[in-house]
């Protein structure tokens, strides 16, 4: 199983530790993963924005970069969603392939690895931080909008985990306000769902927040360390491969 | 505090100046959302319900001239008259023709959308005519002179304080008064002498059926159909994508709309009109207004589907931050702004954005309109159209050189984490947006590249 990591432009200049954590997670459950260097960004800061028609040049990179893996995974549920929909290029089958074959980190180890342990340990209070586009667009777990029986992929990989204590939270899938660029265009909004987010955390008691996103993980981080906490956020991938 | 002048995020950042407020607005939309959870629940076919809502809603839009020819005969044949109305200014006019003809200069209305978005008050007030809205809701904005904040809720920015205040300048109760009994029962004497007086009554329409040719209006507070019972004239004012075929989809919508706008099983009045009791005269208004411009458009015509339920507005975690006013627009949140650019793309083109693209609003949208898709696809339109601000566009573009080349891309990363690195103060700095209320991330000092070349291809 040949596996091409796509690691978001984001995290791969300020969290190296969680594509390190991914590529480990990977390795671990016995993936061949391959790291594709000439690999950018999605394109989805432009195309959120209202400006897809900019993002031809992203597309045939990440073309020529993920062309013939038999997955490409990566640690997020947002670009992941964005390159399923929205990838395009001037090798459409190429293209078309990779849409079909991107899956994000969680999804990707429990529906495609199908794991059912973990050697991990993480003695913590955490709370997930369910990220829309790996909620509502992936479907990552049950969406609390729709009547159906409850799942939840990043849960059933965080319960695999020795000593973790997952909370339940008063809202579990509200949107942490981040958004991409609305988080600056739109900041008083944004940064108010955050603290309300923050603030359902602590109220839990939680030690750490994490998610499937670095996006709303570094969004919450920048809430958490503005209020002076001690509360911090790991993405999913570093608890998953976390020993204490 | 006037927002509706400001852009979205402009208004949002007045809201924001009080925030227990915002919380209490937050939590207050927050627990209609659990309330309709609830109900929603109880029903083991509700998303069935909902695909064959939707479902009918394609067929609707689908056979709109037909349906609505269909319902034209029907209704005509029942006795009453139809008018149609391309736009605003006729259906205002047509409206305003009506009630001189009944020689008269006051009117009583209940709550439609529609006429706010027609801006129908303003016209009648400018052309003499008093107009008194019945809902109470609806009393308490027009009496502060501001538009409604919700289309369920029209008041629902106002605490119990600010209402006491409004009744005790307009309705002379005690000052101070904060008791909803009590000042229910004011607007209560004050809107019966209203009813019993006015000869003309407006009711807006939830669904008109085609095959009866008949309206269904739906209330909490039996305002539409004491106007409409009372008055010699009853005009009613419907959008026309509110057509559906057949009275026994009424059992489909009926069931979902109070569920999903309240978490009641249904509203307290589900009033259907068939034909003027005798001696009186029904009219139905079937207005255009941009709707079929809006049905040629192949990734917005369902947004058509709307229902009015407000779900979407109630579950937004954007709404619930920001009120109903920040959307500058008769219908606000979510499915306003998908319908407002549709109206005025110049003056909306603020409102697409004013969302995570979350896609809640979609979830909890009784007829399946695919909410947040359209925000997005209205952003590419948008821009496209030369509806961004030019700084922004060429921001864009350079955002797109250096990230569609790997070579641009490293530089630029490392450039900016030797900045956040050794000269935070570039970034951490009133400018900077994201600083105001957030520390910025901590950048390490290699990339995973990096990383990735010295620890794995050693």
């Amino acid at each position: 199983m040949k596996v091409g990591l796509f690691i978001p432009c984001y995290i791969d200049q300020f969290y190296t530790k969680v594509a390190i954590a991914t590529l480990k997670l990977l390795q671990n459950v016995g993936c061949q993963v391959d790291y594709p260097l000439q690999q950018t960004c999605c394109g989805q800061p432009m195309a959120n924005s209202g400006y897809e028609h900019l993002t031809g040049g992203c597309n045939e990179n990440f073309v020529r970069n993920f062309a013939g893996y038999d997955y490409i995974v990566s640690p997020s549920g947002s670009c992941t969603l964005h390159i399923k929909h929205h990838l395009h290029a001037s090798n459409e089958s190429e293209a078309s392939a990779i849409r079909s074959r991107i899956y994000e980190l969680t999804e990707f180890l429990t529906d495609v690895v199908k794991v059912s342990s973990l050697k991990a340990t993480f003695p913590y209070r955490v709370g997930l931080h369910q990220s829309c586009h790996g909620q509502r667009g992936l479907h990552l777990s049950q969406m609390s909008e729709l009547m159906a029986p409850p799942f939840s992929k990043p849960a059933q990989l965080l319960n695999l985990v020795d000593g973790l204590d997952l909370v339940q939270l008063d809202r579990r899938d509200e949107c942490c306000g981040f958004g991409g660029t609305f988080c600056v265009t739109e900041e008083a909004v944004s940064a108010k769902m955050g603290k309300d987010r923050v603030a359902d955390h602590l109220r839990h008691g939680v030690n750490y927040i994490t998610g499937v996103d670095v996006s709303c993980l570094m969004h919450l981080e920048g809430i958490l360390k503005r209020a002076n906490s001690a509360v911090q956020v790991k993405h999913i991938a570093e608890i998953l491969t976390a020993t204490v | 505090m006037n927002q509706l002048n400001l852009d979205h995020a402009s208004a949002a950042v007045e809201f924001n100046k009080d925030e227990p407020r915002v919380d209490w607005h937050d939590e207050t939309l927050w627990f209609v959302r659990t309330k309709r959870d609830r109900a929603a629940a109880q029903l083991p076919e509700w998303e069935q319900l909902r695909e064959a809502a939707s479902q009918i809603k394609n067929h609707v839009l689908s056979n709109m001239h037909d349906l609505l020819a269909q319902f034209e005969e029907n209704a005509k044949r029942n006795g009453i008259t139809v008018h149609w109305a391309e736009n605003a200014d006729e259906h205002n006019a047509i409206i305003h023709k009506l009630i001189q003809d009944a020689g008269v200069t006051r009117m009583v209305k209940s709550k439609s959308m529609l006429t706010e978005e027609c801006h129908l008050n303003d016209y009648l007030t400018r052309h003499g005519i008093d107009v008194i809205d019945s809902d109470l809701g609806e009393r308490i904005v027009q009496m502060r002179k501001e538009p409604p904040s919700h289309i369920v809720l029209p008041a629902i920015h106002l605490k119990k304080s600010d209402v006491g205040e409004t009744f005790h300048e307009h309705l002379g109760t005690e000052k101070g008064a904060t008791d909803p009994q009590y000042l229910t029962e004011a607007a209560r004497q004050h809107l019966r002498d209203t009813f019993l007086t006015r000869k003309v009554a407006l009711t807006g329409v939830n669904f008109a059926i085609a095959e009866t040719g008949g309206f269904v209006v739906c209330t909490n507070e039996g305002n539409a159909d004491m106007g409409a019972h009372l008055a010699d004239v009853h005009i009613a004012a419907m959008g026309f994508e509110k057509i559906i075929p057949r009275a026994e989809h009424l059992g489909v919508f009926l069931r979902l709309l109070a569920r999903s706008a309240t978490g009641q099983p249904i509203t307290t009045f589900s009033s259907h009109f068939h034909r003027p009791r005798p001696g009186q005269q029904m009219h139905i208004v079937i207005v255009d207004n941009g709707r079929s411009r809006q049905l040629g458009r192949p990734d917005f015509r369902n947004s058509l589907k709307c229902i009015r339920c407000a779900a979407c507005l109630n579950t937004c975690p954007v709404y619930r931050r920001s009120g109903g006013h920040s959307y500058h627009s008769a219908i606000a949140g979510p499915i306003g702004s998908i319908l407002a650019p549709n109206l005025d793309m110049k003056l909306n083109a603020d409102l697409p954005f004013a969302s995570t693209l979350c896609g809640s609003c979609s979830n909890v949208c009784p007829v399946k309109i695919d909410i947040h898709d359209q925000l997005y696809k209205w952003r590419q339109v948008l821009m496209k159209e030369g509806y961004g601000p030019g700084s922004k566009t060429a921001a864009m573009k350079a955002m797109a050189t250096v990230l569609e080349s790997p070579g641009l891309y490293r530089m630029a990363g490392k450039i900016g984490r030797g900045v956040l690195r050794f000269t935070p103060v570039l970034a951490e700095n009133r400018f900077n947006p994201w600083y105001n209320q957030r520390e910025m991330p901590e950048p390490p000092a290699e990339s995973f590249r990096d990383w990735y070349i010295n620890n794995k291809k050693a």
